[in-house]
């Protein structure tokens, strides 16, 4: 047989980029969002850090500002601003085996400054451990730091296929406990009315997410799938914000005009799909994407599709718990993140599945190989993974990203050619 | 030295030497259900007579565990996988793994598939750890006991729970008695012993090595104290080995009088209160335990630390940060903040269970003797 070499498509010609309209609004959402929580500490308000799928339905509907150093984080490390950061943590005594994101905040808890947005002193800090345990002792510092309260949510790791009663009545005390607590500190009242409506607006957001996400399942995709990326803070930041649901409508429909004229975002023929898994990897974000484009490969698909899908009723604040400690992929059991990796690359018909060996993340690699195995078992899809970091630039390599997408994309193309003989054998 | 030479030797041999216990144990019909690090509610097993035995990695490169973890997966996991994946604990009944840290989550998943004949008992912990954080983990206690009986084809009678929490307490008690007399005798209990009478205590039935380490006390109390004319230090961390590392220790004239180490005295600092249902107590030692591991905005297990430096004369703290070990890792910088006004340095040694090259440690640990 012949063998067909791959080769990458052209650059397409550089053009200035024009934002879309959400695009423009989600840059603005973001830099309102640190300006309130500047101006509202400046008034005397007491403003907190958060982890970014911690409950934020209570703070929000409380009325006070939050920000979270996770997105803080990665925003330095996109513009390529966090060397001096993780220099500082270092230099502190923090191990490079330290999350990036944590290294990054711990440094700017001792410098308070930074280009672009910049978080003011908390009062309190809030944590919840269903992402991952390196959150709990972050906070723990950060918290020690500032010698301010730290109200943890301790989500505790559903080794079973979702959580016990016993566990759901743990968070929900758990729950009880930081609101009568956040209310003696700040001095607000939590309004039944208020949380009502911020739980509305929340399932409204996580609903336009999925759909946003979902509908890349078209083929071809009417998106570049990094597109997407760049809309995280809005559900990591502002999830139980009006401003979120505008943005969002905004983007969807954005998307559905590209469906319905047969446009894309993405620049050239989309030969092969394939699932991200694992978290961004930020400070190379353009170099990860423009390799996969110059072999016609775009990512329609990403472990963030349900990362916000926190189903609960409103007013059920049982139920709220129940959907913390259920919803994230890292506080659940391997087969339950086996499951939804298969039914994603089934949905987004994935031609193949990039793993993002996250050098900050230990959570989602230790048990990534076996992920790797199962995933292909069940679809066939062909896989390849890269050493990179989420913040830490120092973690990657453009050469060894290059050979193993070249590598993928070879294994993709011997599977459609396989699977095509096939047909046409069938067909003879 | 007769008998305290003999005690010693037979603790050191059964520390390094676990394969042969569970042989043992095995051999007399019993069965064993693998503890991993550093938590497990091992009194629940030794209550339906079954033997508890920790599972704490070797020394020995992993090679089946590289197709489960990446190389900056701990060390500790990594060769306590592959002792599951190469069959070296073939015959454990089951193996108990606490989730309390982001590899331990993992290493739950991977035990799960690899190592097919010999189930995995998660055990969760809540972190938070006031009276709902009790209730659950009496819950997740409960359930635990079921899944034991059920092994051991027995039921846990309350009285057998009962006598089983004050063996653990005897045996705790007699730990921190050891390690307190062990201080006055510092020519004969070397660093390396000292570890090896902490970790043998993982590989033997809890009333047995309670006897032995009694004895062990005993036989240093009739020996006049010695005035130790070198460096007092304390460890802390998760575990201290290779067993090199101890070495280097001894021949810096460096004495261990203290540890705060997860293997060792945090096992032993926390007696299980009084109460009258043993679940219960259980749950609540668990709300008084001191670690990197468990949730504590006011870090009381470095303060703890500190304590026992200032109380055993030590001038030195050695942190044994296991490569890879990110609970730690996060302490590691507060350690030197919250060591106050005293006079104790700090040396944060990264170490590698698997012993490579001990030259970096050893020019270091020099240095450290010729400052404290």
């Amino acid at each position: 047989m012949e063998e067909q070499k791959q080769t990458a498509v052209s650059e397409p010609p550089k053009k200035k980029k024009i934002l879309s309209k959400s695009r423009i609004m989600v840059g603005e959402q973001l830099t309102q969002l640190y300006q309130d929580t500047i101006a509202a500490k400046e008034r005397g308000e007491k403003i907190g850090w958060s982890a970014s799928i911690f409950p934020q339905e209570i703070a929000e509907a409380m009325g006070l500002f939050i920000v979270y150093p996770e997105n803080h984080a990665a925003g330095l490390a996109a513009r390529h601003q966090a060397e001096e950061y993780l220099n500082y943590a270092e230099g502190s005594g923090y191990n490079i085996d330290v999350c990036s994101y944590a290294r990054i905040n711990l440094a700017y808890m001792d410098l308070l400054t930074a280009p672009g947005n910049n978080m003011p002193k908390p009062d309190f800090v809030l944590c919840c451990n269903n992402i991952c345990n390196q959150l709990t002792k972050w906070f723990e510092n950060v918290a020690g730091k500032f010698q301010v309260p730290m109200y943890l949510i301790d989500t505790v790791y559903n080794y079973t296929s979702e959580a016990s009663e016993e566990k759901v009545r743990y968070v929900r005390s758990q729950l009880d406990d930081y609101i009568s607590s956040l209310e003696a500190l700040t001095g607000k009242k939590l309004d039944p009315q208020k949380l009502e409506n911020v739980m509305r607006v929340s399932l409204r957001n996580k609903d336009l997410w999925r759909k946003a996400n979902e509908l890349l399942a078209h083929k071809p995709s009417p998106l570049t799938g990094f597109e997407l990326f760049n809309y995280m803070s809005c559900m990591v930041c502002c999830r139980g914000k009006e401003s979120t649901t505008a943005i969002l409508e905004q983007l969807i429909s954005e998307i559905e005009e590209n469906i319905r004229t047969g446009k894309s975002t993405f620049p050239v023929e989309e030969k092969y799909r394939i699932f991200w898994e694992g978290i961004a990897c930020w400070p190379y974000l353009g170099h990860t994407l423009k390799t996969l484009r110059n072999y016609g490969v775009n990512l329609v698909a990403t472990g963030y599709v349900n990362a916000w899908g926190l189903e609960y009723e409103v007013n059920d604040m049982d139920g709220l718990a129940r959907a913390y400690i259920d919803l994230p992929n890292n506080n659940n059991n391997l087969d339950t993140i086996v499951s939804r990796r298969i039914e994603a690359v089934k949905q987004f018909q994935c031609d193949g599945v990039l793993y993002h060996v996250n050098r900050s993340c230990k959570v989602m690699d230790c048990q990534q190989y076996e992920l790797q195995r199962r995933v292909q078992e069940a679809t066939g899809v062909p896989f390849a993974s890269f050493d990179g970091d989420q913040a830490d630039f120092r973690a990657y390599s453009e050469a060894q990203y290059e050979t193993r997408i070249q590598g993928l994309v070879e294994l993709m193309e011997e599977r459609k050619r396989t699977q095509k003989e096939e047909a046409d054998g069938k067909t003879e | 030295m007769g008998r305290l030479s003999e005690l010693l030797k037979q603790l050191t041999d059964i520390s390094q030497t676990p394969d042969i216990q569970l042989k043992k144990y095995l051999g007399q019909g019993k069965k064993v259900i693998g503890c991993f690090p550093p938590y497990v509610p091992e009194e629940l097993a030794a209550a339906a007579g079954m033997v508890p035995m920790g599972i704490w990695g070797s020394g020995l490169e992993p090679v089946r565990a590289k197709a489960y973890l990446p190389s900056f997966c701990c060390p500790i996991m990594h060769s306590s996988l592959e002792m599951g994946l190469d069959g070296t604990v073939k015959g454990l009944s089951a193996v108990m793994i606490p989730a309390l840290c982001d590899a331990l989550r993992c290493i739950t998943q991977n035990w799960k598939v690899g190592v097919k004949e010999i189930p995995v008992i998660p055990v969760t912990y809540p972190q938070n750890r006031k009276k709902a954080g009790l209730e659950f983990l009496e819950s997740e206690y409960h359930l635990i006991l079921k899944k034991l009986e059920e092994i051991a084809g027995r039921e846990v009678e309350k009285t057998a729970l009962e006598e089983t929490l004050d063996l653990y307490n005897r045996h705790s008690k007699v730990m921190m008695d050891f390690a307190e007399t062990a201080n006055q005798h510092l020519d004969i209990i070397t660093p390396f012993v000292r570890h090896a009478v902490m970790k043998s205590a993982w590989f033997m039935e809890k009333a047995e090595h309670l006897e032995l380490v009694k004895e062990v006390t005993e036989e240093l109390r009739k020996r006049d104290p010695i005035v130790w004319k070198g460096k007092k230090v304390v460890l802390t961390g998760i575990l201290a080995e290779p067993a090199e590392l101890l070495a280097i220790l001894e021949e810096c004239h460096i004495a261990v009088v203290g540890d705060d180490l997860a293997q060792e005295s945090r096992q032993y600092r926390t007696p299980i209160p009084d109460g009258r249902d043993g679940i219960e107590r259980l749950a609540e030692q668990w709300g008084q335990r001191n670690c990197s591991l468990i949730h504590d905005t006011g870090k009381r297990r470095i303060i703890q630390m500190r304590e026992a430096a200032e109380n055993t004369g030590a001038t030195g703290v050695i942190v044994c940060m296991m490569k890879f070990c990110d609970p730690e890792e996060y302490d590691a910088p507060l350690i030197g903040k919250l060591m106050g006004n005293s006079d104790i340095s700090v040396l944060n040694l990264e170490i590698d269970q698997q012993a490579g090259s001990m030259e970096q440690l050893r020019t270091r640990i020099e240095t450290f003797a010729e400052m404290i």
